[in-house]
């Protein structure tokens, strides 16, 4: 440990995870006691993931984050924690959306010890792999973070009626769970790959991801493996044709875990493809690149396109979620310095956005134990505050000015116009049926005929509920109008990797 | 050379054996209410032989009867981890045998002399010796699986392992008669001495070693030689399902690695494919078979099949890292699978039931069980913070070193398999509402409770903290394996 801001990334990581141990000795029907324990353990984090971002120094030094313990000496295994330019902003968002997702989940009586303990070991899970340095830790922490998924989405979650075939909640955390394993077994097996690669080469068993990065891999051994690394971390990253767990995913889960999903989860996956696949195999990540954004493409098309046939609400947040990770695949596959800033600052920017979206449709479905569409009807009258909120999910999911998602969408199409014009434009095409289908959604659920009798009963968001939705749009207007700071911040962590890159 | 065997080195083996006949006699002596007594004498009396063999035999490095028997510190592990798990199974076994078996003298006895067996495997330095301790094993197993006299499938599950056991055994030994007429010894050391010596591998080493290799193969479990198992696993009485899973699986393992180790290094490249292919094939069979099973007991005795599958893979790539990745994971896979045995027979002994959509609803009825089970089944399925999941990276990462990466590949898509029909489990216990009817409170005694909590405990630290572990284990794997790419692996 070096001193405070060593300390304070420990803690990060250990807050959530001593948190929900210590949870499991709450007796578990103080429910109002749970829930207010397990805000605070939220604000410590936000509170410590705010200081951290704030005060994060841009000079490129970050020996002073860096925590460092013998583990397994004999595989070379380390417990190394660190934070850079890119960590700093998903640690924010990962606390920002922590926070928000316990506040929304009020109305959690069922069993809310064992779901608060879940979603803290959750997101301890997502703190540790963005903060790991040391790749048998990075996987811990992965497979940690997926792990809580089933009971979470299998407990907690809800089932949807197709009509002619029933998508259980059972069916969505199975799925999940079973395709998330599948790829870190991938990730799994690249690693063993280049440990065993790195030990012929230097005779040093080292998991680290410094060490390995400073190992000269052979350009064949390069293309062998990155593809593991990229299909392994983008299934999670919802890259398509793996993306299909997504959408039943989110579904299935409860609000507060569609949030954590759709907005932190799916960002391990391109956080992985880019702090580990393309430090460790740059020759492979040149090589593949062009795959990466084709593929990235393919998902902004295919997700808004699914995302226009969509009759349930969340299956349409759903499917936009696949479209607009694609943004951020297709930015990293760019490689080029501005775009891979917008990919990080889109992870940020489309996390906080989606979890905005995910929070208000809930507070629809809470309310009306209705998601379809068709059946949803001018609710505007009744609904006016979480209308707005939904309006401004939506404006920023199709890139309105102001709104941070602009700012990342512009980067990277810049940035893949550059490289190939081409689909820079197809991607330009996926935001305008992101109009589309957003404003359709919109247009129908608000602002259709209201029937009166109907939703005599139905109230609006209330205190807690407005409180997540202004802290979630704060952040979002924040980067929108002042985006130069983080950029800063993001940059200073994409510069140094792209310049080993050759960009 | 005879002049001076140091019998005063078998002390350990000599109690043990002496514990067994104690128990024994004292039998007579009990009334049958007061039998828990011989329960509790056997574990107390294991318990001070193991506090007495520890720092008695620490760093002793000899063999007697020229290198028939090996006392050394990869011995002494062994010793060590099969008194712990005979004593566990013991103390798992009290209220079990209270309520459903007869004869609890005999029952204990017997574990303790198999006890005996499992010792004398890990410490045999030649192949009769090892098939001799083998045999003594498989007996006392015989005996035990058909304990339960009411039950015909016990009846059954104790046939079917006599009869495929003897047939093993006689593989094995044709197998030990070939090797023997290949290489003029019997004796691990010199066997290596012979191959190293032999320029063209012959017909009847090849044979020889095949049987050897196919006898060994049934008696832990592998794929094709595994058919007697989930028959076993189901009709024997639970404890003793745990003690086959478990100590049946470590002791073979122990003698596997000498054996492999010690005497057939030097023809690494005649086997390692064969058991590469059997590691395969066992690990993507059993645990692709356990998906179909409704019988915890079957669907638990296919996925140790698949374990069975993972351990080959250490001996595959057999190295000194591989070594201790395999016994690693023996030491990982035995606490978690007696945790697992032991909250299902907690669960058995209070509704008799034990097929998996009985534990529906398990997390409202007992949340220890559910919990414990919980830890247990995702630690086999290799989910981190858990034995597993170390246990595992350790294995596959030696198996990785030595250039059987597909093999780990191989590995890691079975244990993706085994996590679907574990999560099945977890489902019924944590999502499915109990029946109607069984919503009850179960009841766990204080001792299962006591017993599951502190194997859980194991499981737990040795996925936060494997390191001493780690130490100790190298320091074992030492005395079988020369050091010497212990040494290339330069460590940081």
């Amino acid at each position: 440990m070096n001193g405070i801001d060593s300390v304070l990334i420990f803690a990060l990581v250990a807050v959530p995870f001593f948190g929900a141990i210590v949870l499991a000795f709450f007796p578990a029907d103080k429910h109002i006691m749970i829930h207010w324990y397990t805000r605070i353990i939220a604000a410590v984090g936000l509170a410590i993931a705010a200081y951290l971002f704030i005060t994060f120094d841009t000079s490129g030094d970050l020996t002073k984050y860096t925590v460092d313990f013998d583990w397994l000496p004999s595989l070379g295994i380390r417990f190394t924690l660190g934070l850079s330019g890119i960590t700093a902003p998903l640690m924010l968002l990962n606390a920002v959306i922590f926070f928000g997702g316990v506040l929304i989940s009020w109305n959690v009586t069922h069993r809310p010890k064992d779901f608060f303990i879940w979603l803290m070991l959750l997101v301890a899970g997502v703190y540790g792999v963005f903060a790991s340095k040391d790749l048998f830790f990075l996987f811990f922490f992965y497979e940690l973070a997926v792990v809580p998924m089933y009971l979470l989405v299998g407990v907690w979650g809800s089932s949807t009626d197709f009509g002619t075939f029933l998508r259980t909640k059972e069916y969505g955390a199975m799925k999940v769970m079973l395709v998330l394993v599948a790829g870190s077994v991938l990730v799994w097996i690249a690693i063993l790959a280049m440990w065993m690669e790195a030990r012929e080469i230097t005779g040093i068993a080292d998991f680290s991801i410094a060490g390995l990065s400073q190992v000269e891999f052979s350009e064949g051994f390069q293309k062998l493996y990155y593809p593991f690394l990229m299909v392994g971390f983008g299934i999670l990253a919802g890259l398509w044709p793996f993306h299909t767990w997504s959408p039943d995913g989110h579904v299935a889960a409860p609000t507060a875990v569609s949030m954590l999903h759709a907005g932190v989860l799916m960002k391990l996956g391109a956080f992985g493809i880019l702090a580990v696949g393309m430090v460790i195999l740059p020759k492979g990540a040149q090589f593949w690149a062009p795959t990466l954004i084709g593929l990235g493409t393919v998902n902004v098309l295919y997700g808004a396109i699914s995302a226009l046939g969509q009759k349930d609400l969340k299956y349409v947040i759903g499917y936009s979620s696949v479209s607009h990770m694609g943004y951020v695949l297709m930015g990293l596959g760019t490689l080029d310095v501005l775009a891979v800033d917008g990919a990080v600052l889109q992870m940020f920017a489309h996390g906080i956005m989606t979890a905005l979206f995910f929070a208000m449709v809930g507070v629809i479905y809470q309310r009306t134990h209705i998601r379809d569409i068709t059946v949803l009807e001018g609710l505007g009258k009744k609904m006016g505050i979480t209308g707005v909120f939904l309006a401004v999910a939506g404006l920023t999911s199709l890139g309105l000015p102001g709104f941070s998602s602009f700012v990342a969408e512009l980067l990277i199409f810049i940035g893949t116009y550059r490289t190939y014009p081409i689909l820079g434009v197809l991607a330009v095409i996926g935001a305008a049926i992101t109009a589309v289908y957003i404003l359709r959604m919109l247009g129908k659920v608000f602002f259709g005929p209201f029937d009166e009798n109907k939703w005599k009963d139905l109230t609006d968001a209330n205190k807690t509920e407005t409180g997540v939705a202004v802290l979630l749009t704060g952040f979002l207007l924040l980067w929108g109008l002042f985006p130069f700071r983080i950029v800063e911040i993001i940059d200073s962590g994409v510069a140094p990797i792209m310049e080993r890159l050759g960009n | 050379m005879t002049a001076d065997v140091h019998f005063e080195l078998l002390w350990p083996e000599f109690l043990v054996a002496g514990l067994a006949f104690v128990i024994f006699t004292l039998d007579f002596f009990l009334r049958p209410e007061r039998k828990n007594i011989l329960a509790w004498v056997s574990v107390i009396g294991l318990a001070g032989i193991l506090a007495f063999t520890i720092p008695y035999l620490m760093n002793e490095n000899d063999s007697l009867f020229n290198g028939l028997y090996r006392v050394d510190d990869y011995a002494l592990f062994f010793k060590v981890l099969s008194m712990a798990i005979g004593g566990a199974v013991i103390l798992g076994s009290i209220h079990f045998v209270g309520r459903y078996l007869t004869h609890p003298g005999e029952y204990y006895a017997i574990i303790l002399l198999s006890v005996l067996a499992m010792m004398m495997m890990a410490a045999s330095g030649e192949l009769l010796t090892a098939y001799l301790s083998l045999e003594l094993l498989s007996f006392c197993l015989y005996i035990l699986s058909g304990f339960a006299l009411h039950d015909s499938k016990s009846n059954e599950a104790s046939v079917k392992y006599i009869l495929l056991g003897a047939f093993s055994s006689g593989l094995l030994l044709y197998g030990i008669v070939m090797l023997y007429g290949a290489l003029g010894t019997t004796s691990f050391a010199e066997m290596a001495v012979a191959l190293e010596g032999i320029e063209d591998i012959d017909g009847r080493l090849l044979i020889g070693l095949t049987l050897l290799i196919s006898g060994l193969g049934f008696k832990m479990a592998a794929v094709p030689f595994h058919m007697w198992a989930p028959d076993v696993y189901e009709g024997a009485p639970m404890p003793i399902t745990a003690y086959i899973a478990v100590g049946s699986k470590v002791a073979a393992f122990a003698l596997v690695l000498r054996l492999f180790a010690e005497g057939l290094l030097p023809a690494i490249d005649q086997w390692n494919v064969l058991i590469a292919g059997l590691a395969a094939l066992t690990m993507l069979f059993g645990n692709l078979v356990a998906l179909a099973q409704t019988n915890v007991k079957r669907m638990l005795a296919y996925s140790s099949v698949g374990q069975v599958g993972f351990l080959l893979m250490g001996i595959a790539s057999l190295s000194t890292l591989s070594s201790n990745g395999l016994m690693v994971h023996l030491v990982g896979y035995s606490a978690t699978n007696l945790a697992v045995f032991f909250a299902i027979t907690a669960f058995y002994n209070v509704t008799g039931k034990e097929d998996i959509v009985d534990f529906a609803g398990l997390a409202g009825r007992s949340p220890f069980l559910a919990a414990a089970i919980t830890v247990s089944l995702f630690s086999l399925a290799g989910l981190p913070f858990l034995a597993g999941f170390v246990t595992k990276f350790y294995l596959f990462s030696a198996a990785a070193a030595e250039d059987l990466l597909w093999l780990a590949g191989v590995a890691m898509v079975a244990s993706l398999i085994s996590l679907y029909y574990y999560l099945n489990v977890v489902r019924q216990m944590y999502i499915s509402p109990a029946a109607d009817g069984e919503e009850g409170a179960i009841k766990v005694p204080n001792l299962l409770y006591g017993l599951v909590g502190v194997l859980v405990i194991i499981v737990i630290l040795l996925g936060v903290y494997p390191e001493p572990l780690v130490n100790i284990i190298e320091n074992a794997t030492d005395v079988i394996l020369p050091a010497a790419d212990a040494a290339a692996l330069n460590l940081p």
